[in-house]
């Protein structure tokens, strides 16, 4: 493998991944700060309104961390990707440059009302910029989504005689349905994370005696959320993504269950290792025919195997793309259980006391970030060889006039950048979360900058 | 079609550096002309709810760039590599300067992220300052209209150059003069008292520099490429861009005289809006030159998406600014007004 080339997906692969940390629990959150202002403003209950406040100042410091992050992200199409940026700007800017121009300006502008203005706007103009936040934010997320999308599932495009790509169709590029699957599904997961956080919370002032008002709020709100989320993203939305990615990418499929041969009535592997040599799977407990009735609804319908396709063809990890696919999916699983068991206990009024489920709730917070970048580690390792699926090879793509040592050294500049962003962000969340959600003993002062810090 | 797209990228990147402009001349300012504790949080809060919004306008800007001319977005991002990989890490620190610092009152922890914020402002201005001094002096673009800068090579702007030679660092001298002016108008705007004071004597001194720089760079810039005047001989009408950089230059001064806060603001945006406009209607059609061979320049009709993007994003793109511009709007006048201290957004 040429170095330069490695060196390039790795830098994308780890900028993007550290990223991707920040704006899941901003996405996830968004909407649950407006379910909690929403109850405040429903019920009359200034707990709601603390909880709700406490979750802003969270919100506001992984925001933050997000937009420091994420600003990289857009350049490095062009410092890492240049011949792909050249030849794919007129269609793939599109979603890119809409983010900045429709999701940007939207949640920098009401996000400073939304930290800051609480007293100004009162009560229904502060629900109302928390709301637009929330929109801004997952707008944001849908042109990102739908700028991987086309590069998953190119569509409303034409190729121009030097090889580059423009776009037909504005609503084309948006519409794409590969995007559309792809959009809920992350955005569930995205709740997905911001319920375990919050329910995390929660139980650890249960557990630790401390806040419980503010702590059996955050565990209802975040439990009740997180069932319906975790729900979701098993189905209807990741079943969606399975079968279209089985039609469309049919390869990636195969990859991703590390099926070598066409099987009619394919297993399901639930847990082993591929073996690329012998091309077999060691150790496999497998469910019989399942792969086959998850795919085509019946349980003799045949799967296409990697043997089908050129090798060239191949993602080209097919391990890393079996063992994301294999934990997004465990894991997936295993936020139903943990939630519907918590759900249950909530129903049956016992969560509370049930220290055993808090210590579950408290400790499972970080297996939702491990799922999601499972998730994008699956659909992007599993659109390899391609940078525009069927169409664009991921070495025709990068930076040719970018040397290995060069981006060797901006990788090495972020991955100690990222290290101390992460010690500052780390500080700030543990104070926060020490300090807790009471309006009392905090200082009257009034926030001075975006993350919430007081003048 | 070309020619609209080039000159809305040029809006864009005027409006940021005119509105991201002053957070930076802020920060650049911030060590020098805020000495207490109490005079920095202002400067924070007169630039806090505001600075995330106007970096907005490069990554739109950047986006749109993308868009339109993907040929100048690849070649030059990856071209000037090192330097926009170093301005990345800069934007990190800086926000989190301006960011953490306000979250606890302890005077080690604010010394380090006021130091934060400033160097990275100050460098920040140089690295743009030096990015303009590149994109005017040219680089050394290959047949593929590719190229890779080296920070620096023998300091002379020849046909191999660096992103650092003479010239581009004079161009970073002025951008450090002309954008901490700025940034001491917007501040002498928002704050009263001993800080306005300072920050006005400090305008006073600044500005004598400024022109001065401002002649030298322009007599500089038609030295190294004297191509940049073609249009300028073709088009005379296009001197009056060189009369509204004297006008703002000298509102700068009178007003800041007569006491006219906003005025003497608003003559520093004149003066760098149309520094920039200058610039751009002399590299006109070309995006960015090549220093060596002409024939290697990349031009509106080489950098130019396909028709059908074109058209379909002016759609979009000029209804999404719009929007915007009202966010722009309403932010700033919820904002207005001087800060005094804890009473941000009331």
């Amino acid at each position: 493998m040429n170095d330069a080339l490695f060196l390039h997906r790795l830098h994308f692969a780890f900028t993007v991944t550290y990223h991707y940390i920040f704006p899941q629990l901003t996405m996830g959150l968004a909407p649950l700060i407006v379910i909690l202002k929403t109850l405040g403003l429903r019920t009359g209950n200034p707990s709601y309104h603390r909880a709700a406040r406490f979750w802003t100042r969270i919100f506001g410091i992984n925001f933050l961390a997000g937009v420091v992050t994420g600003i990289p992200m857009e350049f490095q199409f062009g410092t890492n990707w240049s011949r792909f940026s050249q030849l794919t700007g007129g269609v793939i800017a599109q979603p890119v440059a809409m983010e900045g121009v429709f999701s940007f300006f939207l949640e920098s502008a009401f996000l400073g009302l939304f930290l800051f203005g609480e007293k100004r706007l009162g009560p229904k103009g502060h629900w109302w910029a928390a709301f637009l936040v929330f929109v801004g934010s997952w707008l944001s997320g849908f042109f990102i989504v739908a700028a991987d999308g086309w590069m998953q599932h190119p569509v409303a495009y034409q190729r121009l005689a030097d090889g580059s790509f423009q776009v037909t169709s504005f609503w084309g590029v948006l519409a794409n349905p590969w995007t559309l699957i792809q959009y809920v599904h992350t955005m569930s997961g995205a709740v997905v994370t911001g319920a375990f956080v919050m329910a995390a919370v929660g139980a650890f002032y249960l557990l630790a005696n401390r806040h419980a008002e503010a702590g059996r709020i955050f565990v209802r709100v975040g439990v009740i959320a997180g069932i319906a989320a975790s729900l979701f993203q098993i189905f209807p939305s990741g079943d969606m993504h399975g079968k279209y990615m089985a039609a469309h990418q049919p390869a990636t499929t195969a990859a991703m269950e590390a099926l070598f041969h066409s099987t009619a009535g394919a297993p399901m592997v639930i847990l082993g290792q591929p073996d690329m040599e012998k091309k077999t799977i060691d150790n496999p407990i497998v469910v019989n025919k399942a792969l086959s009735f998850l795919i085509y609804g019946t349980t003799s319908a045949e799967v296409k195997g990697l043997d089908q396709f050129p090798p060239q063809d191949w993602p080209t990890n097919v391990p890393l793309l079996y063992f994301s696919y294999h934990v997004m999916a465990g894991l997936g699983t295993l936020f139903v259980a943990i939630m519907a068991a918590a759900a249950l206990l909530l129903w049956k009024r016992a969560l509370f006391g049930a220290r055993w489920m808090l210590w579950i709730l408290m400790l499972a917070f970080p297996f939702p970030y491990i799922a999601n970048t499972a998730g994008w580690l699956t659909a992007e390792v599993g659109r390899q060889p391609w940078l525009v699926y069927g169409l664009l090879r991921t070495e025709q793509g990068f930076s040719a006039n970018v040397s290995a040592a060069n981006t060797l050294f901006t990788l090495l500049g972020f991955m100690g950048m990222y290290a101390l962003l992460s010690i500052f962000v780390m500080f700030l969340l543990a104070r926060q979360i020490r300090q807790g959600p009471e309006d009392a003993g905090r200082p009257g002062r009034a926030p001075a900058t975006l993350s919430g810090g007081e003048a | 079609m070309g020619t609209i797209w080039f000159s809305l990228v040029a809006l864009m990147l005027v409006g940021y550096v005119v509105l991201d402009g002053f957070d930076l001349g802020a920060g650049a300012l911030h060590l020098i002309a805020a000495r207490t504790d109490g005079e920095r949080r202002l400067v924070l809060e007169a630039i806090g709810p505001v600075w995330d919004g106007n970096e907005v306008w490069l990554l739109a800007a950047g986006g749109t760039l993308f868009y339109a001319f993907p040929l100048v977005y690849a070649s030059s991002f990856s071209g000037f590599y090192l330097a926009l990989n170093i301005v990345l890490w800069l934007m990190v620190f800086r926000a989190i300067g301006i960011e953490f610092r306000t979250h606890l009152a302890d005077p080690l922890w604010c010394a380090f992220f006021d130091g934060a914020f400033s160097l990275a402002s100050i460098l920040l201005i140089v690295f743009f300052g030096a990015a303009l001094g590149n994109v005017l002096r040219g680089v050394a673009l290959g047949p593929d209209h590719y190229f890779f800068a080296a920070l620096w090579t023998d300091f002379r702007p020849g046909a191999n150059p660096g992103i650092l030679d003479w010239y581009t660092i004079l161009c970073a001298v002025v951008a450090l003069a002309a954008v901490g002016m700025h940034g001491a108008l917007y501040l002498i705007l928002k704050t009263e008292g001993e800080l306005n004071a300072r920050l006005r004597t400090l305008v006073k001194r600044l500005w004598p520099a400024l022109v001065g720089l401002s002649g030298i760079a322009l007599a500089a810039t038609v030295l190294v490429r004297p191509s940049l005047l073609d249009n300028y001989r073709s088009a005379p009408v296009a001197w009056a861009i060189p009369a509204l950089v004297a006008a703002g230059l000298a509102g700068m001064a009178y007003f800041t005289r007569s006491g006219g806060e906003r005025n003497a603001f608003l003559s520093s945006c004149l003066y760098i809006g149309a520094t920039l406009a200058g610039a751009a209607v002399a590299l006109y059609p070309a995006l960015l030159p090549s220093s060596a061979d002409p024939a290697n320049s990349i031009t509106i009709g080489k950098a130019a998406a396909g028709a059908a993007s074109l058209s379909i994003g002016l759609l979009w793109w000029g209804i999404g600014m719009a929007i915007a511009i009202g966010y722009t709007v309403v932010v700033y006048s919820m904002f207005k007004g001087k800060v005094r201290a804890g009473s941000s957004y009331h």
